[in-house]
């Protein structure tokens, strides 16, 4: 089956091309990406991508499937449709599951899911130990020998220094990052929101930022010493983006992501008390998205990724106490990317396609993705940049409705996917799978 | 003059004319403690549901003795004799009293922001009584009441709260409410016990009672949670009462004519000697008098009391 997206702007920093463009797929592979006339009888299927933006297809680094353990607030079925109609082509899925993802077998479950019932590719990440108890080492080996991408024992902080610089020392061995999560527990303790003036006036027990800052420095510190690559999850802090910048300078091996939520809102939004604006790190304030921003623009902050975590309505719907840290993304982080990042000026087009795809691709170490290059696999997302929406959880694909963007306006609107060559969303729907194949290419 | 608010959350958001209003309303509602028969119709035909997720007695009391003075039906809910035990949630909890008539819920939760979350899902009258270290504007509204009553007023007067500020919803309350009607507030305590930016609610800060103390018109003692040594926020019992207490000794270097208040229930001989409690300096007797009074000029004015004259007017 031969495909033809057709005179759509690609945008495609890792190529080198920003410009209309049309991109011929064959078998599942990008054949190439050429100007001028096609005949389009040439094709089974051609898509009109006038007036449209063409990204690679975009990558989230940070994504909670929720399967095995939690089938209540996602599966690997609804949260790959999710991430198919926000755009996603490529999603890396978190171990903090029920059991964590710490051994072959579970790698291997998460894959076979989402081979038979995934609308995207689905990459894992292995846990850095058992159980992400922080105690003894995973089989670290054996995770990437089952095709883990990373290792991360993602909602907790490997607190013991001694483990932590034992799984940076064993992952000499592979070429792959491990995905830190910056929270020194005993300062973070059970606090629910960033502390300072707000958590003052509203009552509610702070997480100091030196939570996140006093790991960052450990993790940068020990990445250094031993050589390990390390990619810091979710940054939150200006300092802590300082930390990363200037370690970055000394030539250490270290990336970083962060979320739409932290760069777009504060810890004003806390005074509603409304489950939807808690995760962890907490939302900042307007000087640490100063600061998030800055470090998007010159390079510092290598990725955008959702931290997409799905949870209940019943879960969320509590006093803020009680409620579970994590918010769902999938659905909204291009948008919000687009409106606050791009229609602002902070980022060009092209600038926002490293942070979305080439980057993450790059430090997954996912070859072949991340850019329409020829030979590439045909990961593809178009989007109408300038349309405009109002974003409403009732009509996400996800299973989960906590999103803090409920009601917000923004640009951009995702109109067509196409994952490994198969087209997942076609105008503004979900291909179901069962109908999927008649386009496959 | 009529109080236009669905519900009381806190004092952060009244307005100086709100809190005036309920400071005058309760004046007259103090005299049903001198009269024989203590029982006004105000509230007949009203339901009013106190719902408790904390242990209190003077605070629902009064609220019920409020209430049952103006003729409300009241009902008591404490969370542990309830279904709350078997698991069920705030907002469940809620429906069920809405579905069974309740005009005014009174709740105190140990999570701040528990009577926000419940105000947004029911018709009735939400009334904070406390929510974790938020806010409790029914005490700092008798606190303000009690000032007032002593000093002839509360323009200009400069007020010490002393002891646990970080945690304590009280002194959130109190601060508040005493910058709104014009006093200085200086609220003192160990650095660990302080709040991150407090400065920006307009107060100073202090961590030297013995010099704090000195030219105060009136000093609000709080109640220091005991459990709170353990999680290493302060050193001793015996170091906190050394810094902190507030004993004959270091009252003598306050004004002669200060005024002492305490919310209770106090721990006597830690923050406040037995002696301090019951000179004839403190005010801590009548302030529960003065609860019970302003808790009904609230409860008439958040029930809609007021606007039909208002509406005549």
């Amino acid at each position: 089956m031969k495909l033809l997206v057709k005179g759509g702007r690609v945008v495609d920093p890792a190529g080198g091309v920003d410009d209309v463009r049309n991109v011929v797929i064959d078998r599942g592979r990008v054949e190439a990406v050429e100007s001028g006339e096609v005949p389009e009888t040439a094709f089974d299927r051609v898509i009109d991508a006038s007036g449209l933006v063409v990204f690679p297809g975009l990558i989230d680094m940070h994504v909670h499937l929720r399967e095995p353990g939690f089938e209540d607030k996602e599966t690997i079925e609804t949260g790959t449709r999710s991430a198919a109609a926000g755009g996603f082509t490529t999603v890396a899925a978190m171990p903090n599951t029920d059991p964590a993802i710490d051994n072959r077998a579970h790698v291997e479950f998460v894959r076979s899911k989402a081979e038979r019932f995934g609308y995207c590719n689905v990459v894992v990440v292995g846990a850095i130990t058992k159980g992400r108890q922080g105690a003894e080492l995973a089989e670290i080996g054996d995770l990437v020998d089952a095709g883990a991408v990373a290792i991360s024992d993602d909602g907790n902080t490997v607190m013991n220094s001694e483990i932590m610089r034992r799984a940076m020392e064993y992952l000499r061995m592979y070429d792959i990052p491990m995905i830190v999560h910056c929270e020194d527990e005993t300062l973070a303790a059970d606090g629910v929101m960033n502390e300072g003036y707000n958590s003052t006036r509203l009552g509610l027990k702070g997480i100091s930022r030196l939570a996140e800052e006093i790991i960052v420095a450990r993790d940068v510190m020990m990445a250094e010493k031993l050589g390990a690559r390390i990619h810091v999850a979710h940054i939150s802090t200006r300092d802590a983006v300082d930390m990363v910048r200037r370690a970055k300078a000394r030539g250490v091996r270290v990336t970083c992501e962060v979320t739409p939520h932290h760069f777009s809102l504060t810890d004003d939004e806390m005074e509603k008390y409304d489950a939807n604006y808690k995760m962890r790190p907490p939302l900042r304030t307007p000087d640490d998205i100063q600061a998030l921003i800055e470090g998007l623009q010159d390079g510092t902050i290598d990725a955008i990724a959702s931290d997409h975590a799905p949870h209940t309505e019943e879960e969320k719907d509590v006093e803020l106490d009680y409620a579970p840290d994590g918010v769902i993304g999938l659905e909204t982080t291009l948008t919000v990317s687009l409106t606050n990042l791009v229609c602002s000026g902070a980022l060009s087009l092209s600038q926002l396609a490293q942070k979305l795809s080439a980057n993450p691709a790059r430090i997954l170490g996912l070859s072949g993705r991340g850019s329409l290059s020829r030979g590439s696999v045909a990961d593809l997302t178009l989007v109408d940049v300038d349309a405009e929406r109002v974003i409403e959880s009732r009509l996400f694909e996800s299973k989960a409705r906590n999103t803090p963007f409920e009601g917000s306006r923004g640009r951009g609107k995702v109109i067509s996917v196409i994952a490994s060559g198969r087209v997942v969303y076609d105008g503004g729907a979900i291909v179901d799978r069962t109908q999927r194949e008649q386009y496959a290419c | 003059m009529a109080l236009r608010r669905k519900d009381l959350l806190g004092l952060e958001d009244l307005t100086r004319e709100e809190i005036e209003l309920i400071l005058d309303t309760a004046e007259p509602c103090k005299q049903i403690f001198t009269r024989d028969i203590r029982k006004l119709p105000t509230l007949r035909g009203k339901t009013m549901v106190n719902l408790f997720y904390e242990p209190s007695t003077r605070t629902r009391t009064s609220f019920e003795l409020a209430g049952k003075w103006m003729s409300a039906d009241v009902i008591n809910i404490a969370a542990s004799s309830s279904s709350v035990v078997k698991g069920e949630s705030l907002k469940d909890t809620v429906r069920t009293l809405e579905s069974l008539g309740a005009n005014i819920i009174v709740m105190r939760h140990r999570a701040a922001g528990a009577p926000h979350f419940l105000a947004r899902s029911v018709d009735a009258a939400v009334v904070n009584a406390g929510d974790g270290a938020h806010e409790h504007p029914t005490q700092a509204l008798l606190d303000l009441y009690t000032i007032r009553e002593k000093k002839g007023r509360i323009e200009g007067l400069k007020v010490l709260i002393v002891g646990d500020i970080l945690h304590s919803r009280v002194a959130k309350s109190n601060i508040w409410g005493l910058t709104k009607m014009g006093a200085s507030v200086t609220v003192v305590g160990p650095p660990t016990l302080i709040p991150p930016e407090i400065e920006k609610t307009g107060v100073k800060v202090s961590y030297n009672l013995d010099e704090a103390i000195r030219d105060v018109d009136a000093i609000n003692v709080l109640r220091i949670q005991l459990e709170r040594q353990k999680k290493g926020l302060f050193p001793s019992t015996r170091e906190y009462i050394n810094l902190y207490g507030l004993n004959r000794h270091r009252l003598a270097k306050a004004r002669e004519d200060v005024l002492v208040l305490h919310p209770g229930p106090a721990n006597l001989g830690i923050e406040i000697t037995q002696e301090v409690a019951t000179c004839d300096r403190s005010a801590i007797a009548e302030q529960v008098t003065n609860g019970v009074a302003v808790r009904m000029a609230l409860l008439y004015l958040i029930s809609g009391g007021g606007r039909q004259h208002e509406a005549a007017g």
